[in-house]
């Protein structure tokens, strides 16, 4: 999500599963949505059966998703933004963009200052020592107004326009093939594909997931793909927009609810301990407008923030403490889960609680998990199921050989409810809250989540009201008034996180009307004040739960316009909005750019339509509004600004662990310059000659992460762990399908089954022969299905530098036959 | 005496007339290999809904698992990588009863109303009645009944007949996420299948068609295959399945002469007795028999 | 006329043949035998939704049991929802296998405990296992809680337990769990949003 915020305004799915049906091109990428999300994955179907779509995949292997394309095209894992970066390259030299689009909704007219350049793999500012970059010289020139400065024409060369064709220019369909090792002509037959939704009445949706995520330029390899599509004028459209399928039911929620180390609910985020004083912190986040007349959404982040402190601490957050800032935690550096376990691993952790979360199976590099759990003081572990993390400390011969006598760690393991035994939402990829209800009690003992919360944080208020101790204050005045405190209804969370008026509120234009009474719910987040006058837990979920009551568990399933937006379905954040930026999906005027695809359109005195504007309603076309109102610039960013860790544009930078041990584009600089490495870390990567396959990490369609291999029905459609190599590699190592196969990295070794494919091919890659290895992860040393190893014993610890993410999708491996 | 939900219009050994009067639409299961992705939902599907549950196996080196029909599991997909002009295709296929409207089983089946037909066509196994001679999986063109060792009788797929009986789609329908399998009358599904043969023929699959062999009199689970012209390209579909030589004696011999039907029932258990051992029916029965005594 | 299952395999085993039997009319009941009982006949039906992947499909959980005080409901069938507008009504291999999730031999039940060197789980009770978690808590975070940091700013973060949220749990356990978790100063916070 760290490159669709930076480029759109938001970071979710842009779109939902049933307006795939809209699209006219699908290109499945970073991503095998058939095998990973197969309901959805129906639209892709219809739209190919009822709108005759042309379906594009591109994957270092053929899958499922590849089975019932049009186009297949392989490409070596790690290197999608060399390929995107040809798109572009081939969209801009052969005239293939929606002029109107770029000019008016991107920020293409846009002028960058001076000194920000990109030369031999690096971009200004960057600090050999520190691995950061000063990104000062990477933003907008800015006017004595205040503004940004813009030229119409395109034509001045330090407009993004022209700064993007020159840096993209280096992409020729020669340079792609060389880097990808996919043939040119398919690339090109690709292109010449995706040009064809440049036109203003066709568009392409493009569907990723964790294939793209999960390198150490994932987020970057999203946000070439973003950029295309503006360049395409598809984002905003109905069968358009870049579509992040999430990997789990509910990391939609839980990263709207800000469950991440420097977040807060509704994408605010944790203040810095630069940043001591709360005017200085509310002042950086509440963007002004860089154009005229923008709306600049994020305006308003004062009475998101000051409702979600009236929510969490009551009537002790009022505005002479300002609101309990200093109660807020302040973060010296991100503590997301990798710097956690690389804390553990020093020494440095004592206690970890693990909800819901197996981390054992799905962090990289198992030895040094195990080491980590093995010097913690406690573990507290939350779960429905039996996990591995629970069970680190067990021996399980080859797949899991510890001493349990020499681990000292405490665990504590506590039995939670499913979702069959508990009421509430879940948040689906395309921004629905879906209310679902209790079907059967628990097996034995179990508790909901919440209960299990509750009785943890009440107990503890209890030794702190009775003891003291350290800073105890929030602790103490942490809200709790649910009728049954040990058991928090979920019903009266829902209405938490919704939000509701502590005072009577007074509508602003006419001081005799009352918009709503103290103690009712929150209409929605346009309701939210920043003195102290409402409560909600999270803004954008504002609209869940009103007077009205449970918008989640809404039903009517009727789509009038026969474009899947299903608006009294459920509730859809923001706003009930079902296709984000669709004032995109107009002309200036405020036309459809596709009569057939009418979401929005300008009826003379308001916006209306199929869905829910996402626009001001009342701002008439011709008016400077432009359709990305969170951006303060009001437009879609083909120069990312400071947004990105890496740089404005993508560049296409090689795995840490490479197989061709340069990057053909700058061989000085091999790997993203921006990534955080630890010490230890850096010295477990392998190298080609050692390790000469490149190996990618994979979901398999007829299981789910490390659940399904507790269930009987999911271990008897795939029982045994196994790995997949093309008939090519087979040969040369004299693996026969069905033999049993040794695959070790620098970090450790795993043994499976070999599923021998001509569905994996060698590459040609800069003049060597690029072989892939594919390794499902389902297995492990718990569940019904026969052991395995836990592939993330290969896997090397190093992640995205935005967001830190595992680069698990591409990593250097070495496989024999096993020889017992 | 009335307790069919369905009506049935033929039953196994069986040469009483079936009441006949009332008429239901013929229907059909269509799978559209173009669509499939081998998610084997299907396959899961199949299990739940029949409390079946195969055992957890082993790998063999490739995807297809369980690697063969049982009598627990009435559908498995078969996955074929196959080099056509097109490239690399990966022709996936749901294997399971056909259906026919001709069944081969039915018409070598000695025990009386083992295999019954419906009037809509759902040709179904009632293993109350089954003595496991296992004659019916030689009298099938496409080698899908299989016989439990549990229980010494025959399963396969019933086109989930108690769903379709009380106004349901088959469970394998229902779940299919992309619609690969659909279900309604026979006429309809042809129906179905021409659209999506037009589609595949605009995408330059020429061969497109459906797979309604006529040697079985048609079927009432039927395909859209990419390459109709190869059927066994999709793990050996047979291209012109029918009746076997030996069915067509029993059914030319059975039906005036009862000796005949003796001989090719004794023949049947022997056939059985050959390739499964001793059948632990057939002892049973003996024991009652002693009982009785 | 009846002929029971026995007598007619007495029949048989007397040596007259089957075919023939029946053309003289004496057909057992059974072999008009009905299609297997429609299972769903009468059960409770709850909605809910698939807890794996961000489809979030719906679904008809079937319940053994219709809510009586003397029930226990008990779930033994689960389908897709066909008002549901995204599946239609359809599943996936996992989702259509959801029964076994629920029902898993894996499933925790109670509990349980894990004492440093030890090589086997101790069951206790929740009252134990809240307390021995609080006072873990309580223990690390009174000795490591870090008020002001170097610079004399005040920070009030606690750096030395973490916390993992769930990937699957409900937004309103995560809307607790986050209030929860930020009122103890906990920073190393996160969730499954990448793996």
């Amino acid at each position: 999500m760290a490159s669709l915020a930076p480029t759109f305004g938001r970071g979710a799915m842009t779109n939902h599963w049933v307006d795939i049906k809209n699209a006219d091109v699908i290109l499945v990428m970073g991503g095998n949505a058939a095998e990973a999300h197969p309901c959805g994955f129906k639209w892709v179907t219809e739209a190919k059966a009822h709108n005759h779509a042309t379906f594009i995949v591109i994957d270092p292997r053929f899958t499922r998703s590849a089975a019932v394309a049009d186009i297949y095209a392989p490409l070596r894992t790690g290197t999608d933004i060399a390929f995107l970066g040809g798109l572009i390259n081939y969209l801009l030299s052969h005239d293939k963009i929606q002029h109107e689009y770029v000019k008016a909704y991107t920020n293409a007219a846009f002028i960058v200052k001076d000194g920000y350049s990109f030369d031999d793999g690096l971009f200004s500012g960057y600090d050999g020592a520190t691995h950061k970059y000063d990104k000062s010289t990477w933003a907008y020139e800015v006017g004595p107004d205040g503004f940004a400065k813009v030229d119409e024409t395109l034509q001045n060369p330090r407009c993004v326009m022209q700064l993007l064709t020159q840096h993209f220019s280096r992409y020729t369909p020669d340079v792609v093939s060389n880097i990808c090792g996919t043939p040119k002509d398919l690339f090109l037959k690709v292109c010449d594909t995706i040009a064809t939704t440049s036109a203003p009445d066709r568009t392409m949706t493009i569907l990723y997931a964790l294939g793209w995520t999960q390198h150490s330029v994932g987020s970057q390899m999203i946000r070439t793909a973003a950029m295309a599509q503006l360049l395409l004028g598809n984002v905003g459209m109905a069968g358009g927009g870049v579509n992040a399928l999430r990997g789990h039911s509910n990391i939609q929620g839980l990263t709207d609810l800000g469950l991440l180390s420097n977040l807060l609910p509704g994408y605010l985020t944790l203040p810095d301990e630069k940043e001591p004083d709360f005017k200085g912190f509310i002042a950086k986040r509440a963007l002004k407008p860089l154009r005229p007349g923008q709306m600049s959404y994020w305006q308003n982040y004062e009475k998101f923030h000051v409702s979600l402190m009236k929510t969490w601490f009551g009537k002790a957050a009022a505005k002479e403490n300002d609101w309990c800032y200093d109660w807020l935690p302040k973060l010296d550096k991100v503590y997301d889960v990798l710097m956690a376990f690389e804390l553990m691993h020093q020494g440095k952790l004592n206690g970890y609680f693990c909800q819901g979360f197996n981390p054992l199976g799905s962090i990289p590099n198992k030895a040094k998990l195990i080491d980590g759990l093995s010097k913690l003081k406690y573990l507290v572990v939350i779960d429905p199921l039996a996990t591995e993390t629970s069970c680190f400390w067990e021996n399980h011969g080859e797949y899991n050989d510890v001493d349990p006598s020499k681990i000292q760690t405490e665990v504590i393991r506590l039995p939670s409810t499913c979702f069959a035994e508990e009421n509430g939402s879940l948040t689906n990829s395309g921004r629905w809250l879906q209310w679902h209800y209790k079907g059967a009690p628990p097996p034995g003992d179990a508790k909901p989540d919440a209960d299990i919360m509750a009785g943890i944080f009440l107990k503890l208020k209890e030794l702190y009201q009775k003891e003291g101790g350290a800073f105890p204050d929030p602790i103490l005045n942490l809200s709790w008034d649910y009728k049954i405190p040990r058991s928090p209804a979920p019903e009266e969370l829902a209405m938490e996180y919704n939000g509701k008026a502590l005072a009577d509120l007074i509508d602003p234009k006419d001081k005799t009307k009352t918009i709503l009474k103290k103690g009712q719910q929150l209409d929605g987040f346009a309701q939210l004040m920043d003195d102290g006058s409402t409560a909600c837990g999270c803004w954008i979920y504002a609209g869940a739960w009103t007077e009205k009551g449970n918008m989640m568990a809404r039903r009517d399933n009727s789509d009038p316009s026969g474009l899947g937006n299903t608006l009294n379905w459920a509730f859809a954040w923001p706003a009930n909005r079902r296709v984000l930026y669709n004032r995109a999906s107009c002309d200036l005027s405020g036309k459809p750019w596709d009569p057939k695809r009418k979401l929005i359109y300008w009826d003379g005195s308001k916006w209306t339509g199929a869905d829910v504007p996402d626009f001001k309603p009342d701002i008439e076309p011709g008016n400077s509004m432009n359709p990305f109102i969170m951006q303060p610039e009001g437009v879609g960013r083909l120069f990312g600004l400071d947004k990105m860790a890496e740089g404005p544009f993508p560049e296409h930078y090689e795995p840490f662990e490479t197989p061709i041990d340069t990057n053909p584009l700058h061989p000085k600089v091999i790997s993203n310059p921006a990534a955080r490495v630890f010490k230890n870390d850096m010295e477990a990567f392998g190298k080609s000659k050692d390790y000469p396959y490149a190996a990618t990490t994979y979901r398999i369609t007829e299981h789910f992460h490390f659940w399904t291999k507790h269930t009987r029905l999911a271990a008897i459609l795939q029982p045994e762990q196994f790995i997949e190599i093309g008939e090519e590699l087979a040969k040369e190592k004299g693996i026969n399908a069905g033999d049993r196969v040794k695959v070790w990295s620098n970090r450790g070794f795993i043994k499976a089954m070999a599923v021998v494919t001509k569905r994996i091919k060698p590459l040609q890659v800069n003049g060597k022969t690029v072989h892939h290895v594919g390794i499902p992860i389902h297995w492990g040393f718990k569940g019904i299905a026969k052991s395995g190893f836990l592939a993330n014993t290969l896997t090397p610890f190093v992640g995205d530098a935005n967001t830190q993410t595992p680069e698990f999708k591409s990593f250097l491996v070495n496989i024999e036959k096993d020889r017992r | 005496m009335a307790l069919q939900s369905l009506d049935i219009t033929r039953r196994s050994a069986t040469t009483i007339p079936s009441p006949s009067q009332r008429q239901t639409p013929e229907v059909a299961k269509l799978i559209d290999i173009s669509k499939c992705i081998g998610c084997k939902a299907c396959q899961v599907a199949c299990m739940e809904w029949n409390d079946t549950r195969d055992v957890v196996g082993t790998n063999h080196g490739v995807l297809d698992n369980p690697m063969d029909l049982s009598e627990n599991s009435w559908t498995v997909m078969r996955y074929a990588e196959v080099q056509t002009d097109r490239g690399l295709e990966w022709l996936i296929r749901k294997d399971g009863c056909m259906h026919c409207a001709n069944p081969g089983c039915l018409k070598s089946c000695p025990a009386p109303g083992a295999i019954v037909q419906y009037s809509n066509g759902i040709v179904d196994f009632h293993e109350e009645n089954c003595i496991g001679c296992g004659y019916c999986i030689t009298g099938c063109p496409f080698n899908i009944p299989r016989l439990s060792n549990k229980d010494s009788k025959v399963y396969k797929c019933t086109l989930c007949s108690d769903r379709v009986a009380v106004g349901l789609e088959p469970a394998c329908v229902k779940t299919c996420p992309t619609g690969a399998i659909v279900f309604g009358t026979k006429e309809d599904m042809l129906h179905h299948a021409e659209g999506r043969i037009a589609d595949l023929k605009s995408r330059g699959f020429a061969d497109a068609g459906i797979y309604d062999p006529k040697g079985v009199g048609g079927t009432h689970v039927m395909y859209v295959l990419q390459h109709a012209d190869r059927p066994a390209l999709y793990c050996g579909l047979p291209k012109d399945p029918s009746i076997g030589a030996m069915v067509g004696l029993w059914k030319g011999a059975a039906k005036p002469l009862a000796s005949f039907a003796l001989a090719a029932g004794a023949l049947g258990a022997f056939l059985h007795y050959v390739t499964k051992g001793p059948n632990k029916v057939s002892e049973e029965i003996e024991k009652e028999f002693e009982n009785e005594k | 006329m009846q002929v029971t299952r026995r007598q007619f395999f007495k029949v048989c085993t007397g040596g007259l043949v089957t075919s023939s039997i029946a053309a003289l009319g004496f057909s057992p009941a059974k072999a008009l035998a009905e299609v297997r009982e429609f299972k769903l006949a009468s059960t409770t039906e709850t909605r809910n939704t698939c807890p794996y992947c961000s489809v979030s499909c719906g679904l008809i959980m079937h319940s053994m049991g219709d809510k009586a005080k003397n029930a226990e409901l008990s779930i033994f069938h689960i389908e897709g929802d066909p008002d549901h507008p995204v599946n239609r009504g359809t599943l996936c291999p996992k989702g259509a296998g959801l029964l076994d999730f629920i029902h898993s031999p894996n499933r925790l039940r109670y509990p349980e405990y894990r004492a440093p060197g030890s090589n086997e789980w101790k069951r206790i009770s929740w009252d134990e296992a809240f307390d021995k978690v609080s006072r873990l808590m309580k223990n690390d975070r009174d000795k490591n809680f870090v008020a002001k940091n170097d610079a004399g700013v005040t920070v009030n973060r606690w750096l030395t337990t973490g916390f993992l949220a769930a990937s699957a749990s409900s937004n309103e356990s995560g809307h607790v769990t986050h209030k929860v978790v930020r009122s103890t100063g906990i920073l190393a916070f996160d969730n499954q949003a990448r793996v």
